[in-house]
């Protein structure tokens, strides 16, 4: 396995376009060193993407936010105002394994990794995030739902890697949440995942967006089940067909962790309960 | 790729050593620098016997390369005791009975020392909350929980 | 009797808490554990293990491995001894496979290269060939007409004519008339309930450190519960002479029970025979799951009668356990623990060990008994609820007391089950008002306990301090416990004595640390010892004193005259005898060996409320308390701490641990992400009562402790997870995925 540390985001972009065998970036490494460790996948060239300037940032513009590939979830639990603005992105970010992961693991290592139960990915789509990705022919911009094309596999196509994740300004009178299912409190993989985030206009939801993860091959973004919800206050009926929408929407396989029977319920509640959290943050958020 | 020369500081000292771009920090510790106080409970982040801090953060020296240590500055459980004298959590935990086996120890007593040092008041929730990482087989996590408590109201009382 | 006939004995130390020896060494990281030792020239080594559950071997290529450059031996089934029978032939089977791959995880062959990481990469080009065959995993599956067959002829003679090869032993117990007994009864019951493997989960993997000449000589460092027999076991595997070998004991990272078997020692001392130079081999975590020793999975039909009075007119249960593919599934425990707790006229046990292509089991305290009490205390548990009848006063109305016939055949000595069942009744707990959504259970639970053979040193310094050697492992603190005893008989402070975990060339043999054997059976032999040590003191007094022996008496540390008509002498403290010893006669040493028989049962109740999410199907648990009699708690931190430890070992098996196969025989969850013990986060404050009902085979009324925690907790969650959700669960784990289920399916 060869090792590199680039300084610039075109550096590690020449040495993955020039490299051949299997190229993996390098950020926190929660994901990486346990698929080395565990003999899934054994990178032929790993880069080290630590050591590029502005990649452990946090900036605030008139876009959004702007956050380093770099960034660990516990830097970002530490954002006072990052945290205050977007929690249920940072809560999602915050519920990935344990104290020690979250001194490492990043969001954008958490969103390549490509896996269908990741965390934070939908709390981004939810967020309506989007992603800089630069490679050899310079930088473009896509939304975060268009990364994860398979479980295990991005849109990036080869040097390619992304340079930045962007979340828009929050303005007033908006709401997110995430709320995910595992059997025990903590330090397992989600069995499902529901993020949601809300714009009221007078305790109306005028604008929603309601994920899922862990129950399809990538994280979904429910359009008919935030149609459900537009122009309540979330009583009980809207609640109701929100819950039928998401278990609706699921495509989900049985495996150790759950059967497609219990995932597919288990969304259904979750929606209900995510989206009363983000309705209550949108409302005191005045 | 042949080893990777690594220049670190460990407990405030200064340490070098050659690794394999595949060796862990965890393997580098132990079987490069002689600190076998970090255990290789999982080797994938699931157990926290491995926890060390790297530049004051609460990590799994399992989860990081041998190489990612280069400039950095490493805390071990070997660290936490200054010469003879115990911090106050290993003596709390020996008090409380905190421990059995041991193994995993080293790994709860560097992971609190953060807790503390970052929320010197923590409520039991946080303290569990905190641990989840690590992985306690003997215990049922009681007497742990009641040792670390016990020694954040000694450290708020001394402050 | 081996009780102290002293009552009301003014313990100064026994009793108290004082500070573990090994305290420092363990926090400051000082502790070496199984992985923790080094030697020049050391090799490392890797496992090549089978990725089929069932498949002939037919060929092993390990050309390509042995010419990647730091590669220096390889081993396979051809390296180890070829005259091995019995059980030891089982053993070895599994360290090292034959002509036949039995589980997923199987050992096929080893190397040993200069680093672990070309050890690694060196297997991965080992090719084999192999012939796959039909599996089975499933213990019901596995005892039916068309079972893929494990072994040929492995049954015993116990086993009856006509039932597939795979179930290996049989079991029948029991006494009474079952069908006048379920005539008797108002209501029966009968239900069949099912277990999962679960892992003990100790968070050291087994890691050891060998060297082996060719001159057949050889040390061993290991972490085990039992290096005597590591060292026999190893001897055997390897042609050895047994005291040729000498073995030490690491710290141990946990046991439980698990490390009380031997799977890569054998391994890393033939490879170090091969290459003249010492060997490390330590486990990954997926090996240690894949292929250490698990429990058994079991499926359970109890019947069982009562009265509407609360009476237990009968009740019978068949047990059937796979052990993996060897024989030793430990049924015979389950269906003697069953029913232990209850006084019955009509009982009969049967059980049964089956093979499957599954690793071999081993211990996880108390082998056998905790998934007896699941079944049997859910069925009385669903009998009180149906008969409405409060589960504590029926319990004591069938109490299994001292002079009843127990369940499997002897009469009870005294026990504690009386007393553990009133204080639960007495607990806060029972009588705290149960919040919406939550259930309560409790469940009696039950274990034998062990003696077994032990061989225990006191040597005094002349300082006047003392070393004790013990030849069992310290696997819960028991280091403490034996200082403590010492301390109290020789009169000295407890800082005077230090604890040792000798090695097999300085004591006699040890049996392995297990049946909560230690504090009883290294404990009796320590006062023994002790006693032996003071009566080799007394003697030098005497001598000084120019007196009989008899009139010298031991007192606080002290020799004393026993009375005034033995003479007017100043006391003598120990330090001043053991200045001169070498003087006054030689070296003082006390020693004591011998096979203890009278280890103490131990009974427990424990209570549980928990909560279920009626949506979800989650279950966590809100409040435990632990009731169990320790006879004599010599260290009550230590005894508390094995309390806590067996509960929540309890409450991850009942609600998350499984082994979970695939449809290919493969096991899908061998690591702590999906193996699901539980985390700091998971578990409640764990309250805890300790009974004293002193055992009359001990000097001071010492039974075990570490294991009767673990029996109760299955059914006391059960039974509270099966009142919160409103439906009986049957089935362990109690994964959200079962209990949503069951709530779903309620009629």
């Amino acid at each position: 396995m060869e090792y590199h540390k680039p300084q610039s985001f075109q550096e590690a972009t020449e040495i993955a376009s020039r490299n051949n065998g299997v190229t993996r970036f390098l950020a926190g490494g929660t994901d990486v060193l346990v698929q080395l460790r565990s003999d899934i996948l054994t990178p032929d060239t790993l880069i080290d993407m630590k050591y590029i300037s502005g990649v452990k940032d946090i900036l605030e513009n008139s876009d959004g936010w702007q956050i380093g590939v770099a960034v660990s979830g516990a830097e970002m639990s530490e954002h006072q105002k990052l945290s205050k603005e977007w929690p249920g992105v940072i809560e999602a970010m915050d519920l990935i394994g344990s104290t020690q992961v979250q001194g490492r693991a990043t969001l954008t290592g958490n969103l390549c990794n490509g896996s269908p139960a990741a965390d934070s990915v939908p709390s981004l789509i939810a967020a309506g995030a989007h992603v800089s990705i630069t490679g050899p022919s310079g930088t473009r911009k896509i939304k975060v739902e268009d990364v994860p094309i398979s479980p295990g596999k991005t849109c990036l196509r080869k040097g390619e890697v992304i340079s930045a994740i962007h979340l828009p300004r929050r303005k007033h009178n908006q709401g997110d949440a995430y709320l995910r299912f595992i059997p025990r409190t903590e330090m397992d993989i989600a069995v499902v995942g529901c993020a949601v985030n809300l714009e009221l206009h007078d305790e109306i939801i005028t604008k929603a967006r309601v994920s899922l993860g862990a129950v399809a091959p990538t994280a979904l973004l429910l359009e008919n089940a935030a149609q459900k919800i537009i122009g309540s206050k979330l009583d009980n009926q809207a609640l109701k067909l929100l819950s039928e929408e998401a278990s609706k929407a699921c495509n989900p396989i049985n495996d150790k962790r759950g059967t497609i029977e219990f995932r597919t319920h288990v969304a259904g509640v979750l929606a209900k309960r995510t989206a009363k959290i983000a309705y209550e943050r949108a409302k005191e958020n005045r | 790729m042949s080893k990777i020369h690594v220049n670190t500081t460990i407990n405030g000292d200064h340490l070098e050593f050659l690794c394999d771009p595949r060796e862990t920090l965890l393997d580098a510790l132990r079987d490069r620098l002689n600190l076998t106080g970090a255990k290789e409970g999982c080797g994938t982040g699931d157990c926290g016997a491995c926890s060390v801090t790297l530049d004051n953060r609460l990590v799994c020296s399992c989860l990081v390369l041998g190489a990612e240590a280069d400039g950095k500055s490493i805390g071990t459980v070997e660290g936490i005791s200054k010469g003879e004298e115990l911090h106050p959590l290993q003596q709390k935990f020996i008090e409380h009975a905190a421990l059995q086996c041991g193994i995993c120890t080293p790994g709860i007593l560097v992971a609190t020392k953060a807790l503390l040092e970052k929320n010197p008041d923590p409520t039991e929730t946080e303290v569990r909350y905190w641990l989840a990482g690590n992985l306690c087989r003997c215990t049922g996590y009681d007497k742990i929980i009641k040792a670390v408590m016990d020694t954040a109201r000694d450290l708020r009382e001394a402050s | 009797m081996a009780l102290d006939n002293q009552k009301n004995r003014d313990f100064k130390i026994v009793g108290t808490r004082p500070d573990r020896p090994d305290g420092i060494d363990k926090v400051t990281g000082r502790a070496k554990f199984g992985a923790d030792a080094y030697a020049p020239g050391m090799l490392h080594a890797a496992i090549l293990r089978s990725p089929h559950a069932h498949a002939k071997i037919l060929k092993i290529d390990t050309e390509k491995a042995e010419k990647l450059a730091g590669v220096k031996a390889v081993v396979t089934r051809k390296d180890f001894s070829k005259m091995v029978t019995g059980e030891n032939w089982n053993v070895l089977e599994n360290v090292m496979a034959g002509d036949v791959a039995l589980y997923d995880g199987h050992a096929i062959a080893a190397i040993a290269a200069t680093s672990t990481l070309i050890a690694r990469d060196a297997i991965k080009l080992i090719q084999v060939e192999y012939e796959v065959l039909p599996h089975v995993t499933d213990v019901d599956q596995a005892m039916k007409k068309n079972a893929p067959v494990i072994r040929v002829g492995a049954a015993d003679s116990s086993v009856p004519k006509g039932l597939h090869p795979n179930i290996v032993r049989y079991h029948e117990s029991g006494h009474g008339d079952l069908k006048n007994g379920f005539d008797a009864a108002d209501l029966i019951l009968e239900d069949t309930f099912k277990t999962e493997a679960t892992h003990q989960g100790y968070i050291e993997p087994h890691a050891c450190l060998a060297q082996l000449g060719g001159d057949g000589k050889g040390e061993l460092w290991c972490c085990t519960q039992g290096h005597f027999h590591v060292q026999k076991t190893c001897a055997a595997l390897l042609d050895l002479e047994t005291s040729a070998l000498r073995v030490t004991a690491s710290e141990i990272g946990g046991g439980f029970g698990g490390k009380t078997a031997i799977f890569i020692e054998p391994v890393a001392l033939a490879l170090s025979r091969k290459t003249n130079r010492p060997v490390k081999l330590v486990m990954s975590r997926s090996e240690v799951f894949r292929a250490t020793g698990p429990t058994s999975s079991t499926s359970m039909d109890i019947k069982i009668g009562m009265k509407k009075d609360g009476t237990i007119t009968a009740g019978s249960g068949i047990f059937r356990l796979q052990g993996g593919a060897f024989p030793g599934a430990p049924m015979e425990f389950t269906a003697m623990c069953a029913f232990a707790p209850y006084n019955l006229e009509n009982v009969k046990q049967i059980g049964y060990d089956v093979l499957s292509n599954r690793p071999k089991q081993a211990a996880y305290r108390a082998p056998g008994s905790p998934m007896a009490a699941f079944a049997v205390e859910s069925v009385i548990d669903e009998l009180c609820n149906k008969l409405e009848l409060d589960p504590i006063e029926v319990r004591l109305k069938n109490a299994s007391k001292q002079g009843t016939k127990a369940s499997f055949g002897p009469t009870w000595d005294r026990i504690g089950l009386v007393e553990c069942l009133e204080a639960a009744q007495k607990h806060p707990h029972y009588s705290a008002p149960i919040k919406k959504g939550q259930g309560r259970g409790i469940s009696s639970g039950f274990w034998f306990n062990h003696g077994g053979e032990t061989a225990v040193t006191l040597a005094l310094s002349e300082d006047g301090t003392a070393a004790l050697s013990v030849g069992t492992p310290d696997i819960g603190g028991s280091r403490a416990s034996m200082c403590q005893m010492a301390a109290e008989e020789l009169g000295i402070s407890y800082d005077k004595v230090r604890t040792t975990i000798a090695d097999t060339a300085t004591l006699g043999y040890n049996e392995v640390s297990h049946g909560s054997r230690v504090t009883y059976a290294s404990g009796l032999a320590t006062i023994k010892a002790a006693r032996d040590a003071v009566k080799k003191l007394c003697a030098r007094a005497a001598k000084k004193w120019d007196i009989d022996e008899e009139a010298v008496i031991w007192e606080d540390g002290f020799a004393k005259p026993s009375g005034p008509n033995a003479g007017n002498f100043d006391p003598i403290p120990l330090a001043q005898l053991t200045k001169s010893m070498g003087k006054t006669g030689g070296p003082i040493v006390g020693h004591f060996e011998a096979t203890p028989e009278g280890a103490g049962v131990s009974f427990a109740t424990h209570l549980v409320d928990a909560e279920v999410d009626q949506e979800t199907g989650r279950a966590h648990v809100v409040r435990y308390t632990v009731i169990q009699d320790a006879g004599k708690a010599i260290h009550p931190s230590y005894v508390e701490g094995q309390y806590q430890g067996g509960a929540a070992q309890g409450i991850g098996w009942a609600l998350n641990e499984e082994y979970i196969y695939g449809k290919d025989g493969r096991l899908q969850n061998s690591g702590f992400l999906d193996y699901r013990i539980p985390v700091a986060s998971d578990l409640p404050m764990i309250d805890t009562v300790i009974i004293e009902v002193p055992n009359p085979g001990h000097p001071y009324g010492v039974r075990g402790v570490g294991e009767t925690s673990i029996c109760p907790p299955l059914a006391a969650i059960a039974n509270a997870v099966s009142n919160a959700a409103g439906v009986r669960l049957k089935e362990l784990p109690m994964s959200p995925v079962r209990i949503l289920e069951a709530i779903k399916n309620k009629t």
